[in-house]
């Protein structure tokens, strides 16, 4: 095997396994978000485990790579990812949405180390990213910032002021995925909003756009390769993918969105992971 | 005559002090520079200074990210602005997360005047009040707006700072002041009543004091500068002291300084009481000081309605 073949093969991995702590700690938590965590993992954990400079023992580090998941429902991902990276053990993530644990059913910065915002009110995330990225600039650190938006939640007006200001304040350090599963929680966002065509309208707000399959890890590492290339303006990776991606019965199922597996579905999903 | 300065003055010019103190200070606005009086800022320091545009929300998003990249953000736009149509991005990006974003809010309150009652906010402070995490600070004249200013920039977390169009007596003495966020100022000293009151009513209550002085009534004056965390001591104390208490505020009597007083002293202490401030109403446009007077917030409404505690206080 080439050491590149070896790496993504590597990458797939670790996304399995992802995959698996998601089912397992939302169906242990009885309720939460697997669809749009499972649709996101293959984004998330090239982010973590391939791209991003970061440091578990030292979650502070001025010097670090952000992730700001805008899309805050789909904690599971990242807690998942932040624990299988060292930042907290991996037997704090059944705990998530327990009385008393870290792990709140939206991410909050100031209870889990490695979550450098707050979410779970959609439509925030990118206007903080912006905020970090000119803090990068003003400070003359090369950090990057990453941002992870649903394709629902661009339905928000506020996600178009941040995109007008990125482009604004030519801010190259900020990369957006969105995680375009086509998806959200009354049904198809093509029927509920359209917010279509995507790549033109970011196009047109300024930002330099790729479209990928979201879930081929191969095209997620060469679109990032790119946006970090780019200078002059904000990058946004347009990913396609499949909500409730790698457990048959949750795939491009509506429902999935905000239901927890029971312990038999559990099973079964584990069994295909 | 009094030397008079709107707070928002005394707002920029404190920016730009903080700015040259402290290269972690940055500001934004969104649109109203010359209004909010950040425009000096944005001149001296210009890097870091952003013009986010009509776009409030993105504006307190932002601010966030900034912070949480350990920058003291200081936001600024109408106190309208400022609080309902930024509720969310307040409560879930900067409270929440107890970020250092500080909200410099200009033309709070009917003093706006002419631009009529979409541009008067007199719920801000109700608002900004229930959000854990939040200070709310209320100055009443240019010296302690650029105190407040200068505390905001102190306070490790999110500050509220409400601050007017119109120019206000300047009130306090700049060599000898000493502001402690959370610690009432007594402006005078009294044993029949006490008015409790903060921002541009202070000027009022002292006026109304001393015409109730002339007529052999001893009003005590509290300057309630923070709204939030409230000097729950210096009001009881007040009360236990004077037996009647009235609180003036240029803001609805709902959730704003005499919400927070009543709910103090029913808790501790409980006297007579009345609140002086908007009757659940939206505004109008008008001159500052004719809305003054029609909606009671002048300093001879202050002495007739201490004259009704007066009353229930002697039963
Ligand atoms: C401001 C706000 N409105 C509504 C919600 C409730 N909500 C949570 S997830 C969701 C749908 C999100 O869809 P999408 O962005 O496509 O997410 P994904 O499909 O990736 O799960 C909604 C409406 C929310 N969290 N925040
Ligand atoms: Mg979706």
């Amino acid at each position: 095997m080439s050491k590149k073949t070896e790496k993504l093969a590597k990458l797939r991995d670790q996304a399995r396994q992802i995959r698996r702590y998601i089912v397992s700690m939302v169906g242990e938590a009885g309720s939460g978000h697997p669809g749009g965590s499972l649709s996101a993992t293959d984004i998330v954990t090239a982010l973590y485990f391939d791209v991003m400079r970061i440091d578990p023992q030292n979650p502070g580090w001025p010097d670090r790579d952000r992730f700001v998941l805008s899309k805050g429902h789909a904690a599971p991902v990242l807690y998942a990812a932040l624990a299988e990276r060292g930042f907290f053990p991996v037997e704090k993530l059944r705990t998530l949405r327990q009385l008393g644990s870290p792990l709140q059913g939206h991410p909050d910065m100031r209870k889990v180390p490695g979550v450098e915002m707050s979410t779970g009110s959609l439509g925030q995330g990118l206007s903080a990213a912006n905020g970090m990225a000119l803090a990068g600039k003003l400070d003359d650190r090369d950090y990057r910032v990453f941002v992870l938006l649903g394709d629902g939640e661009i339905e928000e007006g506020q996600v178009w002021e941040a995109a007008m200001a990125a482009a604004h304040y030519k801010l190259d350090n900020v990369t957006a995925f969105l995680d375009h599963n086509g998806l959200q929680i009354d049904g198809p966002t093509d029927v509920v909003m359209s917010a279509e065509p995507l790549a033109d309208k970011w196009r047109a707000f300024g930002w330099e756009v790729q479209e990928i399959d979201g879930h081929d890890m191969e095209q997620i590492l060469s679109a990032l390769a790119r946006a970090r290339e780019t200078r002059g303006k904000p990058s946004i990776i347009i990913a396609r993918t499949v909500k409730g991606k790698g457990v048959s019965f949750m795939e491009n199922e509506v429902n999935w969105h905000g239901t927890a597996p029971k312990p038999e579905q559990v099973e079964k999903a584990l069994a295909e992971l | 005559m009094t030397k008079k300065i709107a707070t928002r003055e005394a707002y920029g010019a404190a920016l730009v002090e903080l700015g040259q103190k402290n290269p972690a200070v940055v500001v934004l606005d969104a649109d109203l520079s010359k209004s909010t009086k950040t425009y000096d800022f944005s001149q001296k320091f210009s890097n870091r200074f952003f013009n986010i545009g009509i776009a409030e929300q993105n504006m307190m998003g932002t601010a966030a990210g900034l912070a949480a990249a350990g920058k003291i953000a200081f936001t600024s736009t109408f106190a309208v602005f400022a609080t309902g149509r930024v509720y969310d991005q307040i409560r879930n990006s900067i409270a929440y997360p107890r970020l250092n974003v500080k909200i410099g809010a200009t033309h709070a309150g009917l003093t706006v005047g002419e631009d009529g009652a979409s541009h008067q906010s007199v719920e801000d402070i109700a608002l900004m009040r229930c959000l854990p995490n939040m200070t709310v600070l209320v100055p009443a004249d240019s010296v302690e707006a650029r105190a407040a200013v200068l505390a905001a920039a102190d306070i490790d977390g999110p500050v509220y700072i409400r601050l007017g169009r119109s120019e206000v007596p300047v009130l306090h003495d700049e060599a000898n002041f000493n502001f402690v966020p959370g610690k009432a100022i007594t402006l005078r000293e009294g044993k029949d009543a006490a008015i409790i009151a903060c921002g541009i009513m202070v000027s009022a209550a002292l006026e109304a004091a001393e015409q109730l002085a002339n007529q052999g009534v001893s009003v005590q004056v509290l300057d309630m500068h923070t709204i939030k965390p409230l000097d729950v001591e210096a009001v009881v104390e007040a009360a236990r002291a004077t037996g009647a208490v009235v609180t003036a505020e240029e803001h609805s009597i709902y959730g704003g300084l005499g919400g927070a007083v009543a709910e103090a002293l029913v808790e501790n202490y409980p006297v007579p009481m009345r609140r002086v401030g908007v009757r659940d109403t939206f505004g109008e446009s008008g001159k500052p000081q004719e809305l003054l007077e029609k909606y009671g917030l002048t300093a001879s409404d202050l002495v007739r309605v201490v004259y009704e505690v007066l009353k229930r206080k002697g039963k």
